[in-house]
């Protein structure tokens, strides 16, 4: 696991951690039960106070991604646990107020920005960027 | 906001209404800080702002005339064997005696600690790349910093004083430095001061900020609640209006073409509350960074801004 951190541009570095291990996981590049780094490791590796690690896995551990085993260290949560249901809940949630918030702001109406949402979901799925007949849920 | 940690009981270090006046000058006024085992605070403020003078009157060098302080629960002054017996330093001048060879520096001043540990001395050593030959006159301001380090590091004390540990070094050494510290913390639960002009270091490492600010403790506060407790909401100004609104727990407010930025203090849902009473339009809530938050303290106390150089590296 190779994170970079990045202090004094606003996003806490314990927030970056949660978001860089975040992304490995939806990337797959960390898959379900693979051990992550101890908080002393880590904390040594980045160079950053153990507390500031420590935030990170017990948030992650709270948002139902990582699951810390007693004695055996911290592993990546199996996916469809419904923590991490409500987590997805959550970032998506927040991703749609902003694009609401953006298109009210840009003077689009709600019809008119689910049919663009549509068109660029359609478009996607003719570059094959997006798996087709993936709208079952 | 207080320190809920089970050993929250046990502080290291206890200044209460410490003052000291030079000359004329109040180096310090009324100071209270407690520091708990195992806690890393980092000291930030000016030069001059009073930090050195603080952590002079921890290592008894100086004597409280007004206001006390405790360290491992005794008088620094009283009692400097049992004390610094206990305590590592590194000077902010890293004062040490040029004619001496590494390998002297590591002799002589395992004389003063029963408790110096040689064999981590000499692993400190390795992973500093010290000539134990070379004489301290010699060295770059780097390996100086690391041969001062390892002094105050192997007899493996229960407190460390750096002050400005790596002021005035390149990026690599200063890591090495950051990353003994860090080291010693994650390995040992040992209980750290430094003092630091940059705020990128300060964030990496410390888990609670005091800043000082013409003698004046301005803030003190854990790494956590100045992160969570602090907000940056920009609004835009409704046609005609000139004057921003006064939000509650607003440290500052700066004008921007029709726009105003602000840095709240206050949780996220209190400060979104009060934006959104307002009556002007929301645009952005964000986390401002620690230098935001500092120049926002330092401007706030309405003392004179001598040289806000907060987040700048001084290169003496």
């Amino acid at each position: 696991m190779r994170l970079h951190i990045t202090p004094g541009d606003g996003t806490p570095i314990y927030r970056q951690i949660m978001n860089q291990v975040k992304y490995l996981i939806a990337a797959r590049r960390l898959s379900p039960g693979e051990e992550l780094p101890s908080i002393r490791v880590l904390a040594q590796e980045l160079v950053i106070n153990p507390n500031t690690v420590a935030r990170a896995y017990r948030e992650l551990e709270a948002a139902g991604l990582i699951r810390s085993r007693h004695g055996s260290g911290t592993v990546v949560a199996d996916r469809g646990s419904p923590l991490a249901q409500g987590e997805k809940d959550r970032i998506l949630e927040e991703r749609i107020g902003a694009l609401l918030a953006e298109a009210a702001q840009l003077g689009y109406t709600l019809d008119e920005l689910v049919s663009r949402v549509c068109a660029h979901h359609a478009e996607m799925q003719d570059h094959g960027e997006v798996e087709k007949g993936s709208d079952h849920d | 906001m207080t320190e809920a940690t089970p050993r929250s009981g046990e502080a290291v270090v206890r200044i209460a209404g410490l003052s000291r006046q030079f000359a004329r000058k109040m180096a310090l006024v009324d100071v209270s800080l407690e520091i708990p085992r195992g806690a890393v605070y980092g000291l930030v403020g000016e030069n001059g702002a009073g930090k050195t003078t603080l952590i002079k009157h921890i290592l008894g060098l100086y004597r409280a005339t007004v206001g006390s302080v405790q360290v491992f629960g005794m008088n620094p002054v009283e009692e400097p064997e049992a004390v610094l017996g206990r305590i590592g330093y590194l000077s902010e001048d890293r004062e040490l005696p040029g004619w001496m060879r590494v390998s002297e520096l590591m002799r002589y001043t395992q004389a003063f600690y029963p408790q110096w540990d040689s064999a981590y001395a000499n692993a400190l050593c390795e992973m500093f790349e010290l000539d134990k030959g070379a004489r301290l006159k010699h060295l770059s301001r780097g390996e100086l910093a690391k041969a001062g380090l390892l002094a105050a590091l192997a007899h493996r004390p229960d407190l460390l004083l750096l002050d400005e540990p790596s002021s005035g070094l390149d990026p690599v050494v200063r890591r090495d430095i950051l990353s003994a510290v860090i080291r010693t913390v994650a390995e040992e639960g040992r209980t750290v001061l430094f003092s630091s002009h940059n705020l990128d270091e300060v964030e990496r490492v410390a888990d609670h900020v005091t800043m000082i600010y013409h003698g004046r403790v301005v803030m003190n506060t854990s790494m956590d609640d100045l992160r969570d407790l602090h907000h940056r909401v920009v609004l835009r100004s409704p046609n005609g209006r000139t004057e921003p609104p006064r939000l509650p727990g607003m440290l500052s407010v700066e004008i921007h073409r029709g726009e105003w930025s602000y840095l709240c203090e206050g949780t996220l849902d209190a400060v979104k509350g009060a934006a959104a009473e307002s009556g002007a339009e929301l645009l952005e809530i964000a986390s401002p960074s620690l230098e935001d938050i500092f120049v926002a303290r330092a401007k706030g106390t309405g003392l004179p801004a001598r040289m806000v150089e907060v987040g700048q590296e001084v290169t003496p």
